[in-house]
């Protein structure tokens, strides 16, 4: 049994070197983060990363082979039932009865639980209102997906976990569940979310880890992630491949590093006005057009890609 | 903390009546569960009418079809449909869900096998009465009780043998395929739909008196059994049934899972994974 002043005061879950394997394949690589109370914490990766892995072994709902996890107290692994009474669990893949309609399966599933949410705010807060009375499977995708989260919050859980809570969701669904998200956070949920939007990220993240190949490969506030990059400013341009020769030339004489992929130029650099200018003149001296330029400061995404873009992971699922 | 949890046994009544309800809304297996065997019933009353016993009395053949009938659909009830709709409900990943509540484990298998029984009660109930009322079944008073107690072990083993089912069903597709090429067959020789006779293959009786369904038959019909003058009560039967129970509750507590057999323990792999499989970032 943990009081609740217990749970407050240290971090709500805490792993450290958490390891597992599925055959040959090391899903997760030593892994060690912590989650404070009242916190949004990202998992941020490309398919097959170890995300859905990493967070189910911290429901419980897998086993591990190697490290040490303690989630509100407890080692999820040999929790006491009333551990789960405490969390809210949104799993990646999960079914609900399609037989039952929308409000059944809240008052159904609300009724394992110490402590209840209404079953209409509920259905507010997800955006299925109106929609009570329908049977499951008369839902379309993105609104089956609204009956994951209402469950997930039906218990009114203390810490949260949100596998991919908006895959499937239109721009007004995720705006919707941000919103949610930002009010559970606000009456002090801690949050464990894993998402590929890094929109998402930035919105609602306080902290975010950025896994790839099951290790962790960075760190920090979303803000830290991209001050990485801060000072850079990227210039773009589609670029003229038959030049090789001028081409290497051009890149040599630029402040920034340099990169021409797929016809495309893209030049990071602290010092923007002076390569813009080499790169206008020499554009114009040799009259070459420069499709779609443009100067824009670099995004969580830009660094999201650049850190995991070249694991070879991403091409083993996808 | 804990104390503020519901308390188990309010949980296992809400279970209960909520795997009925799920039943109730499944019309494909209440026609299978309690109307197939009945149709049987109105064939067999319609094809065999009225038999001559001993002593130059005539009984209706649903005195001997309606009692093995009743217990047909019990085992129906039980083993069938727990084997069934519990693999399905696992494919769907509704046992995932349910293993991400507070919900003890064991609550939820009892719903199942709670709710069962619940069928199998009414579908008794419906073939007794069909039979009494239509076809003038003779049913002893003082019988009742060697008859509740057969009904009570055998729905409680057919119950354990459907966790069973569904704990060695490969899939939830798979699953009506191997409740009804084990139960069908072990129906014909267990005196449900044919009397196997007075001078079977050797065979047929021992395969018979091995499996559970027969030791049900028969210790159900000993309640309504024309030729019988003493007691109903058959101890034997109702252990060997007994221990059918016992070796599926093993079965199923060591074999039993709750994660879809599909992708071993990661999940369905449904729409929802293939469709976003391969989209790393999606602006
Ligand atoms: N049950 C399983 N059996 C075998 N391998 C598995 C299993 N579950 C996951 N894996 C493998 O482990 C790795 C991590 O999978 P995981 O589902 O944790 O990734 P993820 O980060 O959640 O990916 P996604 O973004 O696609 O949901 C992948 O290589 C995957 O193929
Ligand atoms: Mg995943």
């Amino acid at each position: 049994m943990v009081s609740l002043a217990a749970v407050s005061a240290s971090p709500a879950l805490t792993v450290s070197g958490l390891g597992k394997s599925y055959g040959d394949v090391r899903a997760v690589d030593d892994l060690s983060f912590h989650v404070e109370p009242g916190e949004v914490f990202a998992l941020l990766g490309p398919n097959g990363a170890g995300k859905s892995t990493t967070v189910e072994i911290l429901e419980g709902h897998r086993s591990r082979d190697a490290g040490t996890v303690e989630v509100l107290g407890h080692d999820p692994g040999t929790a006491p039932g009333g551990f789960r009474d405490r969390i809210g669990i949104v799993l990646q893949e999960v079914g609900v009865e399609r037989e039952l309609t929308v409000r059944e399966a809240l008052v159904h599933y609300g009724a394992c639980y110490s402590r209840r949410r209404p079953v209409d705010e509920v259905l507010e807060l997800v955006g299925l209102d109106g929609l009570g009375d329908r049977r499951t499977h008369r839902l379309s995708g993105g609104q089956k997906r609204r009956i994951d989260l209402a469950l997930g919050i039906i218990g009114d859980p203390d810490l949260l976990f949100l596998d991919e809570p908006t895959t499937g969701f239109d721009p007004s669904a995720r705006r919707q569940a941000w919103e949610m998200v930002d009010g559970l956070r606000s009456l002090g949920t801690t949050i464990v979310l894993t998402s590929h939007y890094m929109d998402e990220v930035q919105a609602l993240a306080d902290r975010v880890l950025v896994i790839a190949n099951g290790r962790a490969v960075a760190a920090g506030t979303p803000d830290e992630l991209r001050g990485s990059m801060d000072r850079e400013t990227a210039i773009r341009a589609r670029f003229p491949m038959d030049r090789e020769g001028t081409v290497t030339g051009l890149l040599e004489g630029l402040a920034g590093r340099s990169t021409v992929r797929d016809g495309r130029l893209d030049v990071r650099t602290e010092d923007p006005t002076a390569d813009l200018h080499r790169l206008t003149g020499w554009a114009l001296e040799r009259g070459v057009a420069l499709d779609d330029l443009e100067v824009v400061r670099p995004t969580l995404e830009d660094v999201y890609l650049d850190l995991v873009g070249g694991e070879p992971g991403e091409g083993t699922d996808g | 903390m804990a104390d503020r949890l519901p308390s188990p046994l309010r949980l296992l009544v809400h279970q209960i009546g909520y795997q009925n309800r799920v039943f109730r809304r499944v019309p494909i297996a209440a026609f299978f569960t309690l109307a197939f065997p009945l149709m049987f019933l109105l064939l067999f009353a319609a094809i065999f009418g009225d038999v001559g016993i001993s002593g130059g009395h005539e009984v209706a053949a649903a005195q001997f079809y309606a009692p093995g009938l009743a217990v047909f659909t019990a085992a129906s009830a039980t083993y069938t449909n727990i084997g069934i709709s519990t693999a399905v409900a696992r494919d769907e990943g509704i046992l995932r869900r349910v293993r991400s509540t507070p919900l003890p484990r064991w609550v939820y298998l009892g719903g199942v096998v709670g709710s069962g029984v619940c069928i199998a009660v009414f579908g008794v109930a419906l073939m007794l009465t069909v039979g009494i009322g239509i076809y003038g079944v003779d049913a002893d008073a003082g019988r009742l009780l060697p008859a509740v107690v057969a009904f009570v072990v055998g729905t409680a083993s057919f119950a354990m043998l459907g966790l069973a089912l569904a704990a060695l069903a490969p899939s939830g597709q798979s699953s009506p395929a191997l409740a009804q090429a084990t139960i069908l067959p072990m129906a014909f020789v267990s005196d449900v739909f044919i009397s196997v006779g007075d001078d079977p293959a050797r065979w047929l009786e021992v395969v018979g008196d091995v499996l559970p369904l027969k030791a049900f038959v028969e210790s159900f019909f000993a309640a309504f059994d024309p030729y019988r003058t003493g007691s109903a009560w058959e101890p034997e039967l109702l252990v060997r049934m007994g221990l059918w129970g016992v070796f599926g509750a093993v079965v199923a507590a060591r074999r039993f899972r709750w994660e879809p057999s599909t992708g071993s323990s990661s999940g369905p792999r449904g729409d929802r994974s293939r469709r976003h499989q391969g989209r790393s970032v999606p602006s």
